[in-house]
């Protein structure tokens, strides 16, 4: 590991190192708690010479991606980092970054949305994103967020793919949090693993006059939608050939999907983000008491890992999703718990579904919920419970 | 004055016969923002990186598969003109230090945005790149309204005028409020650069552009541009009407570069307002009374001018 050094992080400077290492041209960001720190350390990069690029000061997160997507098509390597109300205003362009086929990638410190106001940590703002055709990840430590943020660029910038990606983690219980992280020494060896070619992807440029963002009338306008879902679609090879790359070059090895303790339990708990590092002490606490239960992290989230979660879903009896965002009036109320429906659906297994939903504006959850959640399941299961009519709404008063 | 600049354009002659916005575009019949894109694109030359956000120009360039723009064009959405272009100019810059593009090349970065676009929505990101000194040349059309979605009010509509969301009617007649004044609201940012300029003057106009281009940080260029639809008028008389607008300073070609200001179009005798408002359908309603409020208001103006530069540039009402 002596391309390596291992230091103690939060996942926003983690955020921070995966954006110097990978290089990049250009940062436009604007402070918002919990991911401020993420900006404030790319400043001290660019101000130490560690880092040649230029950071836009924008007076908005509006104006950050608009920046990005500008420098983006003239053909700069971009990094933005955002959370909650940022990510909101940031809403339109997240559609037409991605229309425009713009690999730009953001850290998002995920947090609460107002109101009322909340500056803690849940995963409102990212699932509101969710048909914003980004690559999205979830990290559940800090060295996934320096690692996830390297393998985005490189997924992103193919050719096949052209999307935006975004790197979530838990705002404050990860992003200010301190873990240690093996970063890299020396840049290089990234930079081998995501070179800064000519993109590949048309630019603005004097030589080569295009045009950017043209009208789409009814006769070309789905054809331009269609082709971001074939990109999206391809993205899933893609990041499967980047997963195994990142692994064989720098032996870290990361899935669509990653699991705990799944040999010979018949029942999982499948959840998103720090809370996952929560789930496996469970696991590990239940053990001991001699209830056998896994834990599943989607860590994936767009595209939807269908594939790598069906082959874990089908062997089990139960699966229990602990959501960390509402959708409000849906047909099941947890984000997550309602993709995972329909993909037990479409392959007709017999897999229980509970859903939950938790951590909402950070409420605390801790080992012990967990293990009172699997409880309750078991008792859901005895009384025949196969799908939750409403998600359990866990901790509300 | 050691400001003074080149002056590019002396004679129609000294304008390049090259055309980069090329014909086949969607503008109305009569439209002036055709020739103040062609005349733009002329003194800017290859060399030139054209954001505009969403308007009028935009869906009637670049419908898909046809482009009106033989130079890089970038549409993103209808209030961030500017911080895309910062964007551009950020990205140039880098990749310059990075030696991915020459760093000798000069590449312009050119906003060209209608006044809703400016003005009103996209004010916050104009301004933000302002305040950066983001090298830039901001050019806003000024048709005085949303003419893209049917003629409403903006921020710069004038007072009185009729639109869709301020009709005339029994009770209320025309928009109530007076227009923006946003050159001088650029102006207050310290910025190298800021004019106002009008297509009848097109001379004049292209060495604003130039000399927009030539200066180290932001420059703005505030365009006056008759609507043909929305002002209610016959579309041959566009560019009668820009010209109105200055013999009668109701538009006042001016600069302000690095601090120094000029009326670079003296009207040493002006005419009255009436010629420019009875020709437009958008100030039918007004009475003759009407208008000779709004005489004095710009005849006020015009006195303010005129201490501003320290002698009269603008001349009395000489009919």
């Amino acid at each position: 590991m002596s391309e390596w050094i291992r230091i103690p992080l939060t996942s926003n400077y983690a955020a921070a190192y995966a954006a110097k290492d990978v290089d990049v041209d250009v940062v436009a960001a604007y402070p918002i708690t919990p991911q401020t720190p993420v900006v404030e350390r790319i400043a001290e990069f660019i101000a130490n010479g560690e880092l040649q690029a230029e950071m836009i000061h924008v007076e908005s997160e509006h104006t950050a991606l608009s920046a990005c997507i500008g420098a983006a098509a003239t053909g700069a390597r971009v990094f933005t980092a955002t959370s909650a109300q940022g990510l909101e205003l940031m809403h339109e362009l997240l559609f037409i970054a991605s229309g425009l086929r713009l690999p730009i990638v953001m850290a998002i410190a995920a947090r609460a949305l107002s109101a009322p106001l909340s500056i803690w940590g849940d995963y409102s703002d990212v699932m509101a994103t969710r048909d914003s055709s980004w690559i999205t990840m979830i990290a559940s430590t800090a060295q996934e967020v320096y690692d996830s943020i390297i393998q985005a660029y490189k997924a992103a910038e193919h050719s096949d793919v052209l999307l935006p990606a975004m790197v979530a983690y838990d705002g404050f219980m990860m992003s200010h949090t301190y873990e240690p992280v093996y970063v890299a020494k020396d840049r290089s060896i990234i930079l081998e693993f995501v070179p800064k070619k000519k993109p590949s992807w048309n630019i603005l440029d004097p030589d080569k006059p295009i045009t950017i963002g043209a009208v789409g009338n009814p006769d070309w306008y789905y054809e331009f939608k269609y082709q971001q879902v074939v990109a999206m679609e391809n993205s899933r090879s893609v990041l499967r050939q980047v997963f195994e790359e990142f692994s064989k070059k720098f032996g870290r090895w990361y899935n669509f999907i990653e699991t705990y303790n799944m040999d010979g339990s018949d029942i999982a708990i499948l959840t998103y983000g720090g809370l996952y590092g929560t789930a496996i002490e469970a696991v590990d606490i239940m053990k001991k008491q001699g209830l056998n239960v896994g834990t599943i992290k989607l860590r994936v989230f767009r595209p939807w890992p269908e594939e790598e979660l069906l082959k874990i879903l089908k062997s089990l009896k139960a699966v229990i999703v602990i959501d960390r965002a509402i959708s409000f009036g849906a047909a099941l109320e947890g984000p997550v718990a309602m993709e995972v429906l329909t993909s037990v659906y479409k392959k007709g297994l017999s897999t229980a579904l509970h859903s939950y939903i938790a951590s909402i504006g950070q409420r605390a959850v801790m080992e012990e919920d967990i293990i009172a959640i699997v409880k309750k399941s078991l008792e859901l299961l005895e009384k025949g419970v196969v799908i939750t009519e409403k998600p359990v709404y866990w901790g509300v008063r | 004055m050691s400001l003074a600049h080149k002056v590019h354009y002396k004679t129609v002659f000294d304008i390049p016969k090259e055309e980069f916005f090329a014909p086949g575009h969607g503008l109305c019949a009569g439209c002036t923002t055709g020739t103040i894109v062609k005349l733009l694109l002329k003194a800017a030359g290859l060399n030139t990186i054209v954001v505009n956000p969403t308007g009028c120009l935009e869906v009637s360039t670049t419908t898909f598969p046809y482009t009106a723009w033989r130079v890089p064009y970038i549409h993103v959405a209808f209030e961030n003109a500017a911080a895309v272009a910062s964007g551009i100019e950020a990205a140039i810059k880098a990749l310059k230090a990075k030696g991915v593009i020459d760093p000798n090349k000069r590449i312009n970065v050119v906003v060209i945005a209608g006044d809703g676009g400016t003005a009103d929505i996209g004010f916050q990101a104009l301004s933000g790149m302002l305040e950066r000194g983001h090298k830039v040349m901001y050019v806003m059309y000024d048709n005085e309204a949303y003419m893209n979605t049917g003629i409403q009010r903006s921020g710069t509509t004038p007072q009185y005028a009729w639109t869709t969301t301020t009709p005339v009617g029994k009770v209320l007649k025309g928009k109530l409020q007076f227009k923006k004044p946003v050159a001088e609201i650029v102006a207050a940012h310290r910025v190298p650069y800021v004019a106002t300029a009008n297509p009848a003057h097109f001379l004049d106009m292209m060495n604003k552009f130039r000399r927009g281009l030539e200066v180290e940080g932001p420059s703005f260029i505030h365009v006056l541009q008759p609507c043909t639809t929305g002002w209610r008028f016959d579309p041959r008389l566009g560019i009668k009407i820009a010209r109105l607008a200055t013999e009668t300073a109701m538009w006042i070609n001016w600069e302000l570069d690095h601090g120094e200001f000029r009326v670079t179009v003296p009207v040493p005798k002006r005419k009255h307002v009436k010629h420019y408002i009875r020709l437009q359908g958008r100030f039918n309603h007004l009475t003759d009374a009407d208008i000779e409020e709004i005489q004095k208001m710009v005849d006020r103006e015009v006195e303010r001018i005129n201490k501003i530069v320290g002698k009269e540039v603008i001349g009395p009402v000489v009919e």
